[in-house]
């Protein structure tokens, strides 16, 4: 059978999702963005959500999110997608809304923000990706920042007497009374991917169904800020990142 | 016969060539070319056709969504 009898219509198994737009993303090649925008874009197509999902973008490499993903979308202020969101589903209850957020959005500046509106038990989803980086200013240390691990701003690697430790927001979302599933994940892998997928499936299913506020941390690769090949950021994820970031679900209320 | 055999279409233009999709791939289907496209990333290409089964491994993993998979049964 030649490539031209394979490649018809008939026998397509996948293609980009069609939620996905053909605006060229400008993450670097790698980046484990593109991975989580893809999944989103499937998500919400299988779910049939595309005229009910209003997603809430972040402050970070991520805030472009708009222009890649056709739904509706708002850019809110640094930190303050939680905060956003949450008026937003109420006023708007039967619709899907969620967060898209890096770890400097959420884990820094709107960890007051993040924390109470998953306490308040939001109907809403929290998608926090982990790259323990500031990628978008430079490769910047941040609040996941690993121990030892060097950045921009901690050289000689970071360092609990003068830095504090790293900051997981995970495990302190799933003490939270408010909160209906909380989870870790990652995209490395295609398992990983496919775990990822139906952990976010879970979450926005969720909060359409009101169980209260989901997070879904996706542990992830900034392949720039870390100086390596795209490959090599995989691989020092699952070295590095994973032990100290157990994946998993942290909270699944029934 | 009821083997599978797959293809794979790639967006060249699209493809940033951050090569992830080379090492997910389990048959080795798919390889980096020496050729750059209008953005100046070298992109991947097939190059190993009649091994590749439609897994959807280079897909799955292509933070861009530049490959296409088909599938067929024969």
């Amino acid at each position: 059978m030649t490539r031209n009898e394979i490649i018809k219509p008939e026998n397509l198994v996948y293609k980009k999702p069609t939620l996905m737009n053909d605006n060229h993303m400008h993450y670097c090649p790698g980046c484990s963005h593109g991975v989580v925008h893809k999944l989103v874009a499937e998500i919400i197509e299988e779910m049939g959500l595309r005229e009910k999902a209003i997603g809430i973008s972040p402050v970070g490499c991520a805030v472009f999110i708009y222009n890649y993903i056709d739904i509706d979308w708002q850019e809110a202020a640094h930190g303050r997608a939680p905060a956003l969101a949450t008026a937003i589903k109420r006023l708007w209850p039967d619709r899907l809304v969620f967060t898209y957020q890096g770890d400097g959005d959420l884990a820094c500046i709107g960890t007051a923000e993040t924390i109470h509106a998953l306490n308040r038990g939001e109907n809403i989803t929290i998608i926090f990706i982990n790259n323990a980086i500031y990628g978008m200013t430079g490769g910047q240390m941040a609040p996941t920042t690993l121990m030892g691990m060097k950045t921009a701003t901690c050289p000689y690697g970071r360092d609990p007497q003068l830095h504090g430790y790293p900051l997981k927001i995970a495990d302190i979302a799933a003490q939270l009374e408010g909160t209906a599933y909380v989870t870790r994940q990652s995209v490395d892998t295609v398992s990983a991917i496919n775990k990822t997928k139906r952990a976010i499936r879970h979450a926005f299913e969720n909060s359409m169904e009101g169980k209260g506020s989901n997070l879904v941390e996706v542990v992830s690769t900034c392949n720039s800020g870390w100086k390596m090949s795209p490959v090599k950021a995989n691989q020092w994820m699952k070295e590095n990142m994973v032990p100290f970031y157990p994946l998993g679900d942290l909270k699944d209320k029934k | 016969m009821g083997k599978i055999k797959g293809a794979i279409v790639v967006n060249t233009d699209r493809c940033k060539g951050c090569n992830l999709c080379v090492v997910a791939c389990p048959f080795k289907v798919i390889a980096l070319t020496k050729e750059v496209n209008v953005r100046g990333y070298n992109y991947v290409q097939p190059v190993l056709e009649d091994a590749c089964t439609g897994c959807c491994s280079c897909a799955t993993v292509c933070p861009d969504g530049c490959i296409t998979v088909y599938r067929v049964k024969e």
